[in-house]
């Protein structure tokens, strides 16, 4: 069955990516599966240096989910287009990026670079990560800085850009918009939701950082709510996340109003997850009889 | 750079059945997994993923180090079993599995100890569930005719477990308690500095730990002052065991001393405790 979606200029075999942070570089998961058979492997986010994240512990489960604060540890956007990026093409991953920056500069700069190298099909400009001091949810968190970052990146690129909101803010929706009238050519929804857990006995912070990112399914209802919001205010595609564990879960998103989805925390618990998902997505087809995953998108009726 | 390792890695996620799950005491228990395929591919000091239940508390899997391997009549690994201390929600729901009960089991995974040739002499120091995986280092050990000896410490001697299993293969235990209700009082370093300053000369050692982490120091710090090498397994909060999440991390010194964060469920659980700045090892 064709399970392919389209994301403006881009089709993916399936609508199911692995989520930026959840799937390393996507090479450390070569071994168990076929990285063709995802939609997109979106990989850790990259600067353009290295860098070391935050100590330990970084991570700490809490109800249905997690917090994490990693820091963005990695290896810098020239490393990954030497090391990890060959690697990847040879696999046939449709590989997506997840750039990030303290600077608007830096987020071009970057996406410059990619841009020069075979094998990168699409950006995802990370505008929205908790758990670093600059960059990042700054430019997410004001309509100008997302406005600013996302033409900036334009100037300098022919790929698909897909600036990823965070849900910290009131109305993701006005984002969207001011992404879309930026040039963004998809958006992206959601990064995870500001969170702290705390140890009672040391009255500290259970993760280094103090505060985290919280995802998993403990998040997915209200993802789904921003996402419909954003589909239905922009004309852009939107893909959604946040909490998919099952095709249920992934279907909600797309009935939302998502042209595809990503999933992040659930690999984690369950690496061969892209199976059960093409799988259950090719039921759910059979049974609706539809013939294109389109017929599924934004098709949710409010009225109840 | 891991980039060839990590491409050559093909772990297996099996459904894996209990055959057995046996209370050793009130807070540890030995479980008994069918898992053939995973089974075949374990090498020693390597660990699985457990998620012992459906459902989405707690989420993550938990990682376990392989503790033996269980081998049919004709010496074939069908299954592997693991020793698990009470400690959180995960580990409680591994106590009360039952056999029959089917636990998705993904291994295995992690760089593995490298068993030393004779005339180098192999000595394991566990501390507590810190056993786990020297059982099946041990066994190669014994099979290329270089037994190890085994120094087991823990708070006291009911704490201490399938020591048995190590002297059937013929391996010499030494003992230390924190109450000195069997063996040495006090803990393994003791015994291991006795052992030490009996050594003849010239001859080299191997040091393998795992245990808690102010042991495991203690371990390093006390054979890389006689001159000898110290393998620790290093268990940190881990979030997927690939490589996927960047959690797991602990800071490895480079050839010029500079610490850099790496994966543990990759560039470890086994490190050489030379290069691990033990002061940014959390508890
Ligand atoms: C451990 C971890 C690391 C993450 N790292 C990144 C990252 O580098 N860049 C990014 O845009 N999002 C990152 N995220 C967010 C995820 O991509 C995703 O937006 C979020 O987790 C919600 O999806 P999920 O509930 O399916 O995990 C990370 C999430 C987790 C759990």
């Amino acid at each position: 069955m064709d399970l392919s979606v389209q994301i403006g200029r881009l089709r993916l075999v399936n609508p199911f990516i692995a989520a930026s942070g959840c799937f390393g570089y996507g090479v450390e998961y070569a071994g168990l599966l076929d990285l063709a058979s995802l939609g997109g492997v979106c990989v850790k986010g990259l600067f353009l240096n290295e860098r070391e994240g935050h100590p330990p512990q970084r991570i700490v489960e809490t109800p249905a989910g997690m917090i994490n604060a990693i820091g963005l540890q990695g290896v810098g956007v020239h490393r990954f287009v030497e090391e990890y990026l060959p690697p990847l093409r040879a696999a046939g991953a449709t590989v997506f990026v997840n750039v990030c920056g303290t600077s608007i500069d830096e987020y071009a700069e970057v996406s410059r670079i990619l841009s020069d190298h075979e094998g990168v099909a699409a950006i995802e400009l990370n505008i929205s990560c908790p758990n670093i001091k600059e960059g990042g949810i700054q430019f997410g968190c004001s309509l100008a800085g997302t406005h600013d970052v996302v033409s900036a990146v334009r100037k300098v690129t022919t790929l698909p850009v897909i600036p990823k909101l965070t849900p910290n803010v009131t109305a993701p929706a006005s984002f969207a918009r001011a992404a879309e009238e930026a040039g963004a050519d998809a958006v992206s929804l959601v990064n995870t939701f500001l969170a702290l857990a705390i140890d009672v006995e040391t009255r500290r912070p259970k993760i280094s950082n103090g505060m985290g990112g919280l995802s998993g399914p403990a998040i997915r209802p209200i993802a789904v709510r921003m996402t419909y919001e954003c589909a239905s205010a922009v004309k852009i595609p939107v893909i959604g996340m946040g909490g998919i564990t099952s095709i249920g879960d992934a279907l909600e998103f797309l009935i939302a109003g998502a042209s595809a989805v990503q999933v992040g925390t659930a690999n984690f618990v369950n690496p061969l997850i892209w199976n059960d998902l093409r799988t259950g997505l090719a039921d759910y087809m059979t049974r609706h009889q539809l013939s294109s995953v389109s017929q599924i998108v934004g098709t949710l009726d409010m009225k109840r | 750079m891991a980039t060839p390792d990590i491409l050559t890695r093909m772990p297996v996620d099996a459904a894996a059945r209990v055959i057995a799950n046996t209370a050793l005491s009130v807070d540890y228990n030995l479980v008994a997994l069918e898992a053939p395929e995973l089974a075949a591919l374990v090498r020693p000091g390597q660990f699985v993923m457990i998620k012992p239940h459906e459902g989405h508390h707690p989420l993550l899997r938990r990682p376990f180090s392989v503790f033996e391997l269980l081998r049919s009549a004709d010496g074939r690994a069908h299954g592997i079993s693991i020793l698990s201390k009470r400690v959180g929600t995960s580990t409680a729901l591994v106590a009360g599995l039952r056999e029959g009960d089917v636990v998705a089991c993904l291994g295995p995974l992690g760089r593995p100890f490298e068993p030393v040739e004779a005339p180098v002499e192999a000595w394991m120091a566990a501390g507590g569930v810190g056993l786990a995986p020297f059982m099946t280092l041990a066994e190669a050990l014994v099979a290329d005719g270089n037994p190890p000896t085994l120094f087991y410490g823990a708070r006291r001697a009911a704490d201490l477990h399938c020591a048995d299993r190590f002297e059937r293969l013929g391996i010499r235990v030494v003992y230390a308690t924190e109450d000195g209700s069997r063996g040495a009082r006090g803990f393994v370093t003791a015994p291991m500095a006795e052992a030490f300053a009996a050594l003849p000369g010239g001859r080299q050692v191997r040091v393998y730990a795992c245990g808690p982490t102010p042991m495991m120091r203690a371990v390093n710090d006390l054979t890389v002052a006689r001159g000898h090498r110290c393998d620790v397994s290093l268990e940190q909060v881990m979030g997927c065991g690939l490589g996927g999440c960047y959690s797991c991390v602990v800071k490895a010194l480079d050839e010029g001393g500079h610490g850099h964060y790496v994966r543990s469920c990759l560039a470890g659980p086994i490190f050489d405790g030379r290069t691990i700045d033990w002061t940014a090892l959390g508890h």
